[in-house]
């Protein structure tokens, strides 16, 4: 059973108003989409006139974990998982129009049914390849 | 004034992804693994973050502009084609890979680990990648 009074369950619940506070303040005050894929990928394109706030935003992100450090990360232990990893949220993220904070948070608050299929759609993909990689026998 | 209100938001969203425990990727790995010793953090982190940001959606839709007077960009596309399909299955294979998505890479950043600047690097040339072909389309 999940104990929803753990300190872990408290934090992710927390994490998530915060995150889900982000997205309200950009969507009211700048009426922009808090979907860091979609944001990152116009930075790239050098879409015209819009990138002061987009720039402002990613610096924003960075800032907390500058000052207070990132903590436990478990990151990838070999360089090819990065790099593959990396490349395959790079290319799906961008011809998807969105990842777990674009189409996951912005689009599922939106009730969007497009987001909806979307984040079910890498949700399942992702279990399947953890589920690969754990019991498959991947070296 | 757009510039600290942008600020202002990716503050809140960064230190929601720390506080969420989501920038551990072992957090992320571990939720999509329903054979080992599940943690189920994510889903209650998308779950407060939507609900969260709901009625801001809400709000918006109805007035049609940002409280800074701002046109308001919210997507409107409905259609689910194959582009949005075989995007999702390849971010969800390349998410499972790592258990690191584009918030948490960048938040990662701050860490200083090389594995981390690797990550991000792949993603910025995935999305190149995909902003040339698609210029070349365009071309012809």
């Amino acid at each position: 059973m999940i104990d929803v009074n753990s300190p872990e369950i408290l934090r992710a619940i927390a994490g998530g108003m915060l995150i889900g506070a982000g997205t309200a303040t950009l969507l009211l005050l700048n009426g922009r989409i808090a979907g860091v894929s979609g944001i990152l990928g116009n930075v790239l394109r050098k879409a015209v006139g819009e990138q002061g706030w987009r720039l402002a935003f990613l610096l924003g992100l960075l800032v907390p974990a500058l000052v207070l450090g990132t903590g436990p990360a478990q990151l990838p232990r070999h360089w090819l998982w990065a790099v593959v990893s990396g490349l395959l949220v790079g290319v799906g993220t961008q011809i998807g129009s969105g990842c777990t904070s674009g189409h996951g948070v912005c689009g599922l608050a939106n009730l969007s049914t497009r987001s909806l299929v979307a984040t079910l759609v890498f949700m399942m993909t992702a279990v399947l390849t953890v589920f690969v990689v754990r019991h498959g026998g991947v070296p | 004034m757009k510039f600290l209100t942008a600020l202002a938001a990716g503050l809140l969203f960064g230190a929601g992804l720390l506080v969420s425990g989501m920038t551990d990727p072992a957090n992320v790995l571990g939720f999509l693994d329903f054979t080992g010793e599940w943690r189920p953090q994510l889903a209650f982190v998308m779950g407060a973050a939507v609900l969260t940001a709901a009625p801001s959606f809400w709000f918006v839709r109805k007035r049609r502009r940002s409280l800074l007077g701002d046109t308001v960009d919210l997507p409107d596309r409905r259609r689910i084609d194959k582009q949005l399909l075989a995007g999702a299955t390849m971010f969800g294979v390349g998410w499972g890979l790592s258990g690191i998505c584009p918030g948490p890479g960048l938040v990662l950043l701050a860490s200083g680990h090389g594995m981390a600047y690797l990550f991000m690097a792949a993603v910025i040339a995935g999305m190149w990648l995909v902003q040339i072909m698609r210029n070349k389309e365009s071309f012809r």
